[in-house]
């Protein structure tokens, strides 16, 4: 490979790496909170995506995203509302099957919606074919966006959890939540919160991604696998390692892409495997993470 | 007291001959066809409510271990030997009696193994596969191990998606009937139909008698007890790995007969049956029947199966199966058969009819 190609591939793999790592950190977010693996997550980016698709005939691009977040981002706390509150009591193994039986309603609820076109959202700017040149590769602008966004999202994320109050209540419920009640915390209100957020995020990466990758609707699911993974592999719960162990992947698949793409869809699942037997604490595991967890 | 438990496999019996004779009667056989189908979807379920209900251990990659027996004897059984047949190993398989000489359904000749020896390699290499899988994932704790699970099923979809000589996204067809002896034969054409009906529910409720034995011996207690609390079954001496690794396999195994009869009766076998929606789809059966309840996955795994395949659900299938799976969780986490206010009621008959 020459230099040129190196710097090919090498941004579209920090390109999907940054949107698995926007994934894992919706995982990280419902995961703190509540100890669920939301395995729904997947179809927030599709949902967000499909919505800003149908709202783009209607209003200008930056209205139909921003409306497709919120919209997505309301899904989100109605999910928890109606399906996750209600239950008492309940073992997690009870609360990740109904993840999983709403990721799959969702998805038939936007097959009969949608159908099983291919859509995409316009390129934000410029179009799919202008392209600048860095080291004698052709990057779309698009790549920026995504990159730029994914900044903006995981910024914006440390700061709210580190500086504002309700940031910090939501950690509080992560770390012990009858404590938490105890000073005073609205939990339930945290966990819903903890939803909206991941959700909102989730709507506005698959907005992003749309133009690059295209949207159709049953694309949540290896999503939702791969964004697994890198939050594995970063230690759930753990945002920085997170956005590491996405590029980590992007990175990865983007080279198995260069040699043969045969084997593209393979190389999440077999390191996905291969982590969770030798090592399911993830690669940057802090021992209190996992400490508080097995609480 | 103890044959107690195989009282309801006798009063199965007297119903699937009375379905016979009723549909005879109704001149509707043809309804058979998707009982006898059903029925070996049934094998999967029965197993996987062995390892969920009872290990209490989630696993959503049950279509990939049906698929592998599936795919392996479909594959043995239609792999053409004769341009291999002077070489010295086919050359001894043939006079061991391992193969077999048959015309496929274009009259061309075919020798190829016999079902027998596909469906005890078949059996053979899932074990082997849930051992290494299981050795590894087994440790795992709750969406660990689904996720570990759900990863493994997708592998085995890609390959059988992406490996010619298992037929890429056509899958294998042109699979031979499965001689079992004498006459009897897995065959799906109309004539068997009959013959199948009772050959597949023989299966069944061997598998039932199985399973029963098991989870009412010293091993079943066992597993409930890592069920109810891992920890405290393993300090009182249970050893926790190895029982969930047995049942692990042992579902397995279930799933891949399922696999290998069902490919026989269908004439062949697709990467449809190896998707993470069918897996899911025989987690949401288990749910239905209620966990740890045999007979309740036993009877789901037949109904639904069975709406599902006439095409009750129409396009609305995938949605049916994922709300089943949240309106279990949801309101009845102890399955149909055992809604908690049903439950209190026929506790206060029997107290009333025991005063």
């Amino acid at each position: 490979m020459n230099l040129p190609q190196v710097v090919q591939y090498g941004l579209s793999g920090v390109t999907v790496g940054s949107i698995y790592a926007i994934v894992a950190i919706g995982f990280n977010i419902i995961y703190s909170c509540t100890g669920i693996i939301n395995f729904a997550q997947g179809e927030f980016l599709i949902v967000g995506a499909m919505t800003a698709i149908s709202l783009s005939h209607f209003v200008p691009l930056p209205v139909a995203i921003a409306g497709a977040v919120l919209l997505t981002t309301l899904l989100g706390g109605l999910i928890e509302i109606v399906f996750i509150r209600p239950v008492k009591n309940a073992s997690v193994l009870r609360l990740i099957v109904i993840t999983i039986g709403l990721s799959i309603v969702i998805r038939e609820a936007m097959l009969h919606l949608w159908d099983e076109t291919v859509r995409s959202l316009p390129y934000f700017t410029g179009t799919a074919v202008s392209t600048v040149t860095i080291l004698g590769a052709h990057v779309s602008l698009q790549v920026f966006w995504v990159l730029g966004v994914s900044a903006v999202i995981v910024t914006a994320l440390t700061l709210f959890f580190r500086f504002t109050l309700t940031g910090r209540a939501m950690r509080a419920c992560a770390d012990d939540r009858m404590a938490a009640r105890l000073c005073g915390i609205n939990d339930r209100r945290m966990v819903t919160l903890s939803f909206m957020l991941s959700a909102g995020i989730g709507a506005l990466a698959g907005c992003v991604i749309s133009p690059v990758t295209q949207t159709q609707y049953d694309m949540g699911a290896p999503l939702a696998i791969k964004g697994f993974t890198v939050a594995i592999i970063g230690g759930l719960g753990n945002s920085m390692g997170a956005v590491a162990a996405g590029l980590f992947l992007g990175l990865l698949e983007a080279l198995v892409t260069s040699q043969s793409s045969a084997y593209k869809e393979a190389v999440s699942i077999v390191v996905l495997l291969l982590i969770l037997v030798l090592r399911p604490s993830g690669l940057f595991a802090r021992s209190d993470v996992s400490a508080l967890r097995t609480a | 007291m103890r044959l107690r438990i195989y009282y309801p496999v006798l009063a199965t019996a007297a119903l699937i001959v009375a379905l016979h004779l009723v549909l005879a009667s109704a001149d509707a056989t043809y309804y058979m066809t998707q009982v006898t189908m059903s029925a070996y979807y049934a094998l999967v379920v029965i197993g996987l409510c062995l390892l969920m209900g009872y290990a209490g251990q989630a696993s959503l990659g049950h279509a990939g271990f049906f698929a592998i027996g599936g795919y392996t004897s479909a594959v043995l059984t239609t792999f053409n030997l004769t341009p291999y047949s002077k070489t010295p190993l086919i050359a001894q398989c043939q006079s061991l009696g391992l193969t077999m000489q048959w015309k496929d359904l274009y009259g061309a000749e075919i020798l190829s193994f016999t079902p027998w020896v596909a469906f005890g390699a078949a059996l053979l290499l899932t074990g082997l596969i849930a051992l290494v899988i299981g050795a590894s994932v087994i440790r795992l704790k709750g969406h660990y191990l689904a996720m570990a699970t759900l990863g493994f099923g997708l592998i085995v979809y890609r390959i059988a998606l992406g490996t010619p000589v298992l037929g890429r996204a056509d899958g294998v067809s042109n699979v031979p009937p499965f001689h079992l002896l004498g006459s009897l034969q897995v065959n799906g054409r109309a004539p068997f139909r009959v013959q199948n009906y009772y050959i597949a529910w023989i299966v069944v409720l061997i598998a039932m008698v199985l399973a029963l034995n098991l989870v009412h011996s010293r091993v079943g207690r066992a597993l409930r007890s890592i069920h109810e609390n891992e920890e405290a079954a393993h300090s009182l001496g249970v050893n926790t790995y190895r029982y969930k690794l047995a049942v692990f396999i042992l579902s397995a195994i279930f799933a891949a007969i399922g696999g290998v009869l069902l490919t026989h009766y269908n004439g062949s076998i697709g990467p449809s049956e190896a998707t993470v929606m069918k897996s899911v789809r025989y987690v949401a059966i288990v749910a239905v029947g209620g966990m740890a309840n045999l007979w309740g996955a036993m009877v789901m795994g037949i109904l639904l199966n069975f709406l599902s395949l006439r095409g009750v659900f129409g396009s609305y299938d995938d949605t049916v199966f994922g709300g089943i799976l949240i309106v279990m969780m949801l309101f009845a986490p102890q399955g149909l058969l055992r809604v908690p206010r049903l439950r209190a009621l026929t506790a206060r008959l029997s107290r009333r009819s025991h005063a």
